[in-house]
């Protein structure tokens, strides 16, 4: 049953979105959990929420289905996990931020600028020997511009890693009731 | 709320605060932590609590007094307090407290906060903590532990607040005793401690991520009615999960609705009388053949509070290949994670057994029972064969080990609680005991915590005096290396008035270790021998565990034959103002048997060496066929003649 290390180079994507109380130490013990069994994190990014008491907590790690059930379980018996789900592709909008400092200059600045409108990014920062990019998307996206963008020189590259929500009206905190959670 | 001006916007200057971050609370008797956390543990109805103080812990330390609701029960070294508590939540089924000191006290209390979380014991651990201003500046008997415990704990809680006192304890208590029940640390800092407060009981609880499943669903439950009435070799794999919901009637009812047979893991030993027909003892690595065998041939294995431990399952892909599996658990965690179940049912043992009970009834009225007779066959057959059995003479006249534990058996009372360290004699004395009580085996299972016993025997007796007027009185069996990991606890043992009665086998080795290296490290016995019962011409008896005794004013005996040993259980048995420890003097290189080897599958399980009753199908087997059943019974009980008590 037990599959050990949980993350293999074959693994399939999953998107785990986390709410938990907002306060000290909630987040190392669901690291904790993860490191415990060998889980590669892809990308990890937390946040508050619409609720201050609240915290989102978005995973995304290359994992097999029986070990990403367990650690659902797991996470599930910590007291600060409010709610847990593993975000299905298609019914959820994943975005994620990255800026790309790109080695471009006079020669070439015209090339990159044209990738940049193509994608519908931004530029945020110009020097005669450099352009930095921001973009936004979803993670094809993302791994399609870095692609073409490699070829200039990245100099340096920064991704804040996966956000998500699911479509439609509703919110995962919503069937989180009680009243405002106080420090402890 | 006012928006933000622009400068405010850009230069990132705090918009003024929209209201008081603190609350000011007046309702309630003003006080200090310190006095609150006491008043607490007291309005809790805490009745006993273990502990040692220390400077961190100096202003709680400071609010005890002789007029406190609570006994104080004073140990000599933290891990003891832990596992004191521990055994005494076991004993009494209620929460167990204990109140340390902030750094090396806390460190110390790992170990039985470990053990505590293995096993499911509720265990409510107050430490202190330095002053808010310190924490991180590594300041005198400053450590994280929140941090270090984390892994190990059902919650723990760092408390800077006196005013959060009262909830975060109430909070603590009830997370530790319900649901899958557990360890949770409170962490106060010295802060919280002096700081003032008002007090007021009840506290509410917030608990907002906190909430256990207990009732069963009806669908699962119809499901596994449905398994019942279809297998013809049904086993109940009972595990420590129904001691801590207290369904020893359920499963005996359970038992008796569908004939099947029961096993139990280490924990579970006593949930149904070791007398009943049904009972098939322990399974598992240092099980009884019948239990191994059973669960290994079976069709339906029905695990109730039990999670598929490796020292029970053996291999797991080999472990009941044949069966299919409901699983009871008040865990969700806990299905699926070693063997996915046919059907899963989450809920409070004992809820979901008097739901299954009455489904099963109901079922069988329409649908009778199927005929388990041919079942029963082959189980009677197996345990009439591989009796639990060892040789009464040892090679150099020294006692045998299980000997000694069966002859404290027969002597005991009824009511006799028993506790165990580990190792070969915490096998022995669950394989030989004759348990007739559910909550009388008290033992550490999943962590294997040697130096558990005596500390756990010791509040094992506090809970005997606090809830059975001291009328159960309580044995601790003992290893030597077991034993000497916390000997210093015969201090508070007699002290603190709890005439545990203890019965150290002696064998002057790490026994199960010893026994490893026997069977798979070539005989080379490395650094397993502790020459505590040598009488070299350079070691004598280091220590002299008579005089060590003495020296706690304990009453001290020791036994090397048989007579004096019968005579010493007699004399201790008889002494109840004070700890009596008996040095039994065993054969050294006695063995556990039956044994399945670490990760092997339990097919190979060896009654004795040379003997593999399931790996090589003999005679017995053959009945599972139904063919030959009359003919199988028969050299069964002349092979048994035959072969005697014999080790190795």
């Amino acid at each position: 049953m037990a599959i050990y290390p949980a993350s293999t180079p074959h693994s399939e994507r999953h998107t785990l979105s986390v709410l938990v109380e907002n306060r000290p130490g909630v987040l190392a013990r669901i690291a904790g959990l993860f490191a415990r069994r060998a889980f590669n994190i892809n990308s990890l990014s937390v946040s508050p929420t619409e609720r201050p008491d609240i915290s989102r907590v978005t995973v995304t790690a290359d994992v097999e289905q029986v070990p990403l059930e367990q650690i659902i379980k797991q996470l599930n018996k910590l007291l600060h996990v409010l709610k847990i789900v593993d975000l299905d592709n298609t019914d959820a909008v994943e975005r994620e931020l990255v800026l790309i400092k790109v080695a471009a200059d006079e020669t070439n600045r015209s090339d990159v600028l044209e990738i940049v409108r193509l994608f519908r990014v931004r530029v945020v920062d110009v020097h005669p020997e450099s352009l930095t990019i921001e973009a936004t998307g979803a993670e094809g996206k993302i791994d399609a511009l870095l692609g073409l963008l490699k070829n200039y020189g990245v100099i340096e590259l920064v991704r804040s890693g996966a956000v998500a929500v699911t479509r439609g009206p509703h919110a995962l905190s919503e069937k989180v009731v009680g009243s405002e959670i106080r420090g402890r | 709320m006012v928006s933000p001006t622009p400068l405010q916007a850009f230069s990132g200057v705090q918009k003024a605060p929209t209201k008081t971050s603190k609350q000011t609370l007046v309702d309630g008797e003003k006080m200090t932590g310190a006095q609150a956390l006491i008043r607490t543990l007291e309005d809790l109805g805490v009745q006993d609590v273990f502990g040692i103080p220390g400077g961190a812990i100096l202003p709680v330390y400071h609010q005890i007094h002789d007029d406190t609701k609570f006994r104080f029960v004073l140990m000599r070294h933290e891990q003891g307090a832990g596992h004191a508590a521990e055994g005494y939540a076991v004993a009494t089924g209620r929460v167990g407290v204990c109140i340390v000191t902030s750094g090396p006290g806390a460190t110390n209390m790992v170990t039985p906060i470990a053990d505590a979380n293995m096993d499911s014991v509720p265990l409510v651990v107050i430490s202190g903590q330095v002053g808010v201003d310190s924490i991180g500046t590594d300041a005198f008997q400053e450590a994280d532990t929140v941090g270090i415990t984390y892994p190990v704990v059902k919650h723990s809680y760092l408390v800077t607040d006196a005013q959060d006192i009262p909830r975060v304890l109430a909070e603590a208590h009830y997370i530790a005793r319900s649901g899958r029940p557990g360890p949770v640390v409170v962490d106060v800092s010295k802060t919280a401690q002096v700081g003032e407060m008002y007090y007021s009981w009840p506290q509410k609880m917030i608990l907002p991520g906190y909430n256990p499943t207990t009732k069963p669903h009806g669908h699962v439950l119809r499901e596994a009615v449905k398994l019942v009435e279809q297998s013809y070799r049904p086993v109940l794999y009972v595990g420590g999960g129904a001691m801590r919901s207290n369904a020893s009637a359920q499963v005996k009812e359970l038992a008796d609705l569908t004939d099947a047979p029961i096993v139990t893991t280490l924990p579970a030993r006593g949930i149904v009388p070791d007398s009943d027909p049904k009972m098939l003892g322990m399974l598992g690595m240092h099980g009884t053949l019948a239990a191994t065998a059973a669960t290994q041939k079976c069709d339906l294995l029905v695990a109730i509070g039990a999670r598929f431990d490796d020292r029970v399952t053996g291999k797991m892909e080999a472990f009941a290949p044949a069966a299919r599996v409901i699983h009871i658990d008040i865990d969700p965690a806990e299905i699926g994670k070693r063997r996915q179940p046919d059907v899963p049912i989450v809920g409070d043992v004992t809820e979901v057994l008097n739901a299954l009970n009455a489904e099963i009834k109901r079922g069988q009225a329409i649908h009778g029972k199927p005929n388990l007779e041919p079942w029963w066959k082959l189980i009677n057959a197996w345990r009439q064969k591989y009796p639990m059995e060892y040789d009464e003479k040892t090679p150099d006249g020294t006692l045998s080990p299980q000997w000694v534990v069966e002859e404290l058996s027969r002597q005991a009372a009824l009511s006799t609680i028993w506790v165990s360290g580990v190792g070969q004699h915490q096998m022995w004395a669950s394989q030989l005991v004759d348990f007739e009580n559910p909550h009388s085996w008290i033992s550490s299972g999943g962590l294997g915590t040697m130096g558990f016993g005596l500390p756990a025997a010791i509040g094992a007796r506090v809970g005997s005096s606090r809830d059975f007027g001291g009328k159960k009185p309580v044995w601790l069996i003992d290893g030597d290396g077991s034993f000497q990991m916390t000997s210093e606890e015969l201090a508070a043992a007699f002290i603190d008035n709890a005439p545990v009665k203890i019965a150290i086998l002696n064998n002057s080795v790490y026994g199960m270790v010893r026994q490893w290296q026997t069977l798979f490290y070539d005989k080379h016995y490395s650094q397993t021998s502790i020459r505590d019962g040598e009488n070299t011409e350079d070691i004598i008896n280091v220590p002299d565990f008579v005089k060590l005794a003495e020296a706690y004013s304990c009453v001290g005996i020791r036994a090397t034959t048989q007579d004096e040993a019968k005579a010493a259980i007699k004399r201790a048995n008889e002494i109840n103002d004070r700890p009596v420890l008996i040095d039994f003097r065993v054969y050294k290189d006695a063995m556990v048997w039956p044994m399945v080897a670490a990760g092997q599958s339990n097919d190979t399980v060896t009654y004795k060496p040379g003997v593999q009753p399931l790996l090589h199908h003999d005679t017995t087997d053959s009945s599972a066929n139904g063919s030959q059943d009359d003919t199988a019974s028969t050299p069964v009980a002349s092979d048994t003649a035959a072969t005697g008590k014999s080790e190795e």
